[in-house]
């Protein structure tokens, strides 16, 4: 007895294809992580962009680990502190080098060529940043706490935010600052980054269009595709700004 | 229009590209930002200032406690007259006709004169004196307790004021330092020097820390009624000063120690550094109010005429590109 095989699926798309195909369209494997980089990618301003994302990492694995533990842990014990340290030093210079890859990019113009997303979503990321700190700084149960706590309920509460978001409820704020916002955060930035690789870092200005054009011509002729041999990455997708 | 909407002439970039290995880059990065936390941590740790208690606060200072609890049960406390989100007892906070403060109610309700100050006193066991003296206050009408508040308050006041200035306090005042016990002479408080006498022993006892929690429940995260009344006093102000956490001192954005703090919040910190916003009684959502237009200008710079034509007409990008014109240049 022979086993029929299924017949074939109806030409129609599922929304599981639709969605699968879209995402490879936007981002197909050696545009999502492409082994080379434009030329003009030589400068230590670009190290903040990564130096960001390992500290958010240093972040939540120090975090988490003083998550596994309970809040109370690092009071009384001196590994509880150390992780403690490395969880508000990794959020210092997280801050930094955030602050530090915003202005760099600010005078890249980087939301050019279509590349509005992006800055938004850095900026965004940087603005919910802020309160994720804030929530970490009134969950301490200490001193520190008490009085950020108690500071920050006057502004809070004039924009009427604190009548959902009381800074003084010790429970509200782990909540919002173990799950919520670094949540979110994570989510940003995952965006962030996709956007980033999906239209390509910003080129540089023009600054002679003589000039520019064989510098590319030059470098193209040198060098004329990505070495994993793809076609290079198409730039300028979206409005301009 | 141009100049309000500068063209984008941001070509697709159809030049060279560089081999660059991105996940070992991350890989790297993480380990270095890890390696310098590590190292921060080791040579500088991490503040841990124990918190206060109302225990301690009313051990350390009774006179002062004391002179709080009176305006809790008066009404009269900074957190009595708070208005939203804790009661109805004022407005709140508003800039020109928007106040939202007012708009979205009273969501943590707190009553200081029952929830601060009888409430409490109702959980002291067997005290017949204390009893009868809370009765006595419940059952008067509302001039009388205002009078016997007063009575009471007026002594406190000169304690305090004197002590502020550095002058030799009243006599009217005085506390004893080995029990902690706090005498007020005065006359017309009715039973006020009995309810206050009983306040001052339970907080000292660590009563009241816990009688000011949430009682709903047996598990607790809400401290914000302890809070609120410690804030009231003067302990947590005290602290603060001595460790430059005052809003005249940059305010929150330090912590304990010498600690960077949420530098982030400079920013926001400013306003309340200068005019109109430092002497205003609105300064909270004033200040609100500009950090919520910036964040909003900083997110849509893109967007922004002149903004986004600054970093073409300053050239730091000179500077990050220079090996890419130098390149351009040498051709």
């Amino acid at each position: 007895m022979s086993v029929t095989p299924p017949p074939p699926a109806p030409a129609s798309k599922s929304w599981t294809v639709r969605t699968r195909e879209r995402a490879v369209d936007a981002l197909p494997p050696e545009k999502l992580l492409p082994d080379g980089q434009p030329t003009y990618v030589a400068s230590w301003i670009y190290v903040f962009g990564v130096a960001s994302i390992a500290a958010l990492s240093v972040i939540i694995a120090s975090g988490s680990i003083l998550a596994l533990k309970g809040p109370a842990w690092w009071h009384y014990t001196g590994v509880g502190h150390f992780f403690n340290s490395i969880h508000m030093w990794g959020v210092e210079l997280f801050f930094f080098v955030m602050v530090v890859h915003l202005w760099g990019k600010f005078w890249m113009a980087a939301w050019r060529g279509g590349r509005t997303r992006v800055w938004i979503t850095g900026a965004v990321t940087f603005l919910v940043a802020v309160p994720t700190a804030l929530t970490g700084y009134v969950s301490q149960q200490n001193f520190d706490a008490q009085w950020i706590a108690t500071q920050a309920k006057d502004g809070l509460n004039a924009v009427g935010v604190g009548a959902f978001f009381n800074v003084t409820n010790f429970g509200q704020m782990y909540s919002w600052h173990v799950l919520l916002l670094p949540v979110a955060v994570v989510l940003l930035v995952g965006a962030h980054v996709l956007l980033v690789r999906r239209h390509g870092v910003v080129p540089p200005f023009e600054i002679d269009s003589r000039k520019a054009a064989l510098a590319s011509s030059s470098a193209a002729a040198a060098s004329p595709a990505p070495p994993d041999g793809s076609p290079p990455p198409p730039t300028s997708i979206g409005a301009p700004s | 229009v141009s100049f309000l909407r500068p063209t984008d002439d941001t070509r697709p970039w159809t030049g060279g590209y560089a081999p660059y290995d991105l996940i070992k880059e991350l890989f790297i990065a993480i380990g270095v930002i890890a390696l310098l936390a590590i190292v921060l941590s080791v040579l500088f740790s991490s503040p841990d200032d124990p918190p206060s208690t109302i225990a301690q606060w009313s051990r350390q200072q009774p006179i002062n406690f004391i002179a709080d609890a009176a305006k809790e049960l008066g009404g009269t406390s900074d957190t009595a007259e708070y208005g939203p989100p804790y009661n109805h007892n004022g407005e709140g906070q508003h800039a020109a006709f928007l106040y939202p403060q007012k708009w979205l109610g009273v969501s943590h309700p707190i009553d200081t004169t029952n929830d601060f100050v009888i409430g409490p006193l109702n959980t002291i066991p067997n005290d017949a004196a204390l009893r009868s003296a809370v009765a006595e206050y419940q059952a008067a009408p509302a001039a009388t307790k205002k009078a016997w508040g007063e009575a009471y308050a007026k002594p406190l006041e000169e304690y305090e004021t004197a002590t502020e200035e550095g002058k030799t306090p009243p006599s009217t005042v005085s506390a004893d330092p080995a029990t902690g016990a706090v005498t007020v002479r005065t006359s017309g408080a009715g039973p006020v020097p009995v309810m206050m006498s009983g306040l001052l022993g339970l907080a000292q006892s660590g009563g009241l820390d816990g009688d000011l929690l949430t009682s709903k429940q047996f598990f607790q995260t809400d401290y914000t009624k302890p809070l609120l009344f410690m804030a009231d006093g003067g302990l947590l102000d005290e602290r603060a000063e001595a460790q430059h956490l005052l809003g005249e001192q940059w305010g929150m954005m330090n912590e304990t120690g010498s600690y960077p703090g949420q530098a982030w919040l400079w920013l926001y910190a400013l306003w309340y550094q200068v005019e109109p916003f430092k002497a205003s009684e609105n300064a909270d959502i004033l200040v609100m109010l500009v950090m919520g237009a910036l964040s909003l200008l900083f997110v849509c710079i893109p967007f922004i005429p002149v903004v986004n034509r600054l970093p073409r007409w300053i050239p730091i990008y000179r500077l990050i590109w220079r090996e890419h014109y130098r390149a351009g240049q040498s051709t």
